[in-house]
């Protein structure tokens, strides 16, 4: 869209042939056909388009109804949407996923920037550190699921097995209302550590070196060269990894449904598998959608706005 | 579904390297009187940490059955045991749904690396009437979280007679707002000359594209298709909701089954877990790089 690059002619192949242009300059304006065009990017777009977007509106027009797939729709207007307000179930769902997204962001956002700091450094073996550290990238929401609730089994798991050699109480871990959430968020963190620590590393080398160098001179200790130089550098890309966590954390059902499978006492119900229990389990597709649109509204009104801010603020921030 | 445009590096490829390959610091060794860089310290346990999970994995899937639930359970097993594994070949159609998540993985990556080069390709060196709009319509895309799609795209899929069948874990991976938007970029990057030298030189634009740019385009295929195989492997809750035929269960909705009906033999599901992970962890170890630019270019999991 915004590409300066222009196309180069198309030799030959379609369209009316126009005379030889006098200069490979104005050759390089000549558009290309619409039919090429197309053709090299509408089985891609069809496919892309065809599962998004027309799904989304589906989807919009299914939470108007009251539809079990089945029988005949029935329009009901927005009484979906004014459900949401008085289902408690939902707004426990609504709580499990706020607490949620409370313990990962800020623990993933400060994990992943203490991981970068330390690993941004030429030190003996700082590529075997990078690879245990980033290794757990690769497992699948299934294997960190079965992995979890054996970690973490209150009879024979290695948690109560260390807590049992130090002479501390046991545990009732993903079994415990009060802890199955937390645990939750440990073997998140220990999934997606990786992703926060790789992007503060990408930001990391964006420092300058010569201004770090030149606080050093003026004898800043590490502490101080850290949080006056090298932090106020990293603030976009804190917000940036912080949004682009929490859009994550709300949208929670994998290891949810690998663990306790919204267990124990509802404790970890987060809104997405409510949603897809109201859906795929008690077959009520229309007050799904609403869910669904629901959590996109939130979610993409608080996008909006935290950008915007963060725009104004920056904003503020050159002008000063 | 990722919200990545913001901040994307311009070349998140160099970038990639960058990371890979810290610049080199003036080492200070010695300052508290150590032989050695005192982030050792802090490191080794870390490292440990995050390793764990995968020891207690495959120790477990070679311990013997009896001592999984002995207690008090010994933290490291006394013998070491195929059985695991014997019994889960044996109980379960693991190799089937292997050859199923294979058959998803393979067809997604092939059709990916072909569909969205072709597409980025046309967004970024074509003009034709139409494009920005269209590519305005894929960046949308990229907003709509996955559970809005869910309910409609299940209704889809049951009318074309899709559910229940390998096909619809295989289709959602054909291509991606992502995968055309990551080639879009590569391409721009890449200087026109080469490119018009070839048309110049009386190649059709399909012949500049196969024979010129996508040799090019190698680091780019190599993160989009890094990002279609951890994609495709992993995925959970589309086949959850897709496919309720054994036959063709993905690996990870079978082993997820299996984890529900087996809740006890757990050397038989860290064996299955193990055939899982072990070939992402074992093309992770040999194409880190890769993977680390994957990372870089957004965020995967969820």
């Amino acid at each position: 869209m915004t590409s300066t690059l222009t196309s180069p002619p198309a030799a030959g192949r379609g369209g009316p042939e126009s005379p030889p242009p006098p200069s490979a300059r104005s050759r390089r304006r000549r558009t290309g056909t619409a039919l090429e065009g197309w053709g090299f990017v509408a089985p891609a777009l069809v496919i892309v388009l065809g599962l998004s977007i027309f799904p989304a509106i589906w989807a919009f027009v299914l939470s108007l109804q009251e539809w079990n797939g089945f029988s005949t729709p029935t329009f009901v207007g927005g009484d979906n949407y004014a459900e949401l307000v008085g289902d408690g179930a939902l707004g426990g769902a609504v709580l499990h996923t706020v607490l949620y997204t409370v313990l990962f962001v800020p623990s993933a956002v400060l994990l992943g920037l203490f991981l970068a700091v330390a690993l941004n450094r030429r030190i003996r073996f700082v590529g075997l550190y990078r690879t245990a550290i980033f290794v757990p990238f690769v497992a699948s929401a299934a294997a960190t699921g079965i992995l979890t609730t054996y970690l973490f089994n209150p009879q024979f798991g290695l948690m109560n097995n260390l807590l049992r050699v130090l002479g501390l109480p046991q545990q009732g871990w993903l079994e415990d209302p009060q802890q199955a959430m937390v645990v939750i968020t440990v073997m998140s963190l220990w999934g997606q550590a990786a992703f926060t620590t790789v992007i503060y590393l990408a930001a990391l080398q964006d420092v300058p070196g010569d201004v770090v160098e030149a606080a050093r001179i003026d004898g800043a200790d590490a502490w101080q060269i850290f949080w006056r130089v090298v932090w106020p550098q990293l603030v976009p890309v804190t917000t940036f990894v912080a949004i682009y966590l929490t859009l994550q954390a709300v949208q929670l059902f994998d290891l949810v449904y690998t663990t306790t499978r919204g267990g124990p006492l509802n404790a970890t119900e987060t809104i997405v598998y409510y949603l897809w229990q109201t859906a795929f389990r008690e077959l009520d597709f229309g007050y799904g959608s609403a869910v669904a649109y629901g959590l996109f509204f939130v979610t993409l009104v608080a996008t909006v706005v935290i950008t915007v801010q963060q725009r104004r603020a920056a904003a503020k921030e050159e002008s000063r | 579904m990722s919200l990545d445009v913001p901040v994307l590096p311009d070349r998140p490829l160099d970038r990639a390297a960058a990371v890979a390959e810290p610049p080199p610091r003036p080492a200070r060794r010695g300052r508290h009187g150590l032989p050695f860089s005192g982030w050792h310290l802090l490191l080794v346990p870390v490292a440990v940490l995050f390793l764990v999970p995968f020891v207690e994995m495959f120790l477990t899937s070679l311990t013997p059955e009896g001592e999984i639930n002995a207690f008090p359970r010994p933290f490291f097993p006394h013998a070491l045991t195929l059985d695991g594994y014997q019994r889960l070949f044996e109980q379960s159609d693991i190799l089937h749904w292997l050859l199923n998540s294979a058959i998803v993985s393979v067809v997604g990556v092939g059709s990916h690396l072909v569909l969205c080069s072709l597409a980025g390709y046309g967004f970024a060196r074509l003009r034709f009437p139409g494009r920005d709009l269209g590519f305005l319509a894929v960046l949308a895309t990229i907003m709509i979280p996955t559970q809005l799609l869910m309910i409609p795209t299940y209704v889809l899929f049951a009318r074309v007679g899709l559910i229940d069948s390998l096909g619809a874990a295989i289709v959602p991976w054909l291509a991606s707002a992502f995968g055309i938007f990551l080639m879009r970029q590569f391409f721009l990057s890449l200087p026109a000359e080469l490119e018009e030298a070839g048309l110049i030189d009386g190649c059709t634009r399909v012949q500049v594209f196969f024979r010129i740019v996508l040799p090019l385009a190698r680091p780019a295929l190599a993160t989009l298709a890094i990002f279609t195989l951890l994609g495709s492997w992993n995925d959970l809750v589309w086949p959850l909701i897709a496919i309720n035929d054994d036959q063709a269960f993905t690996l990870q909705l079978g082993l997820t089954n299996f984890q529900g009906t087996r809740r006890t033999d757990w050397a038989l599901l860290m064996a299955g877990n193990v055939v899982a992970t072990l070939p992402l962890i074992a093309f992770f170890l040999v194409a880190q790089k890769q993977f680390i630019a994957t990372m870089t270019f957004s965020g995967l999991k969820g």
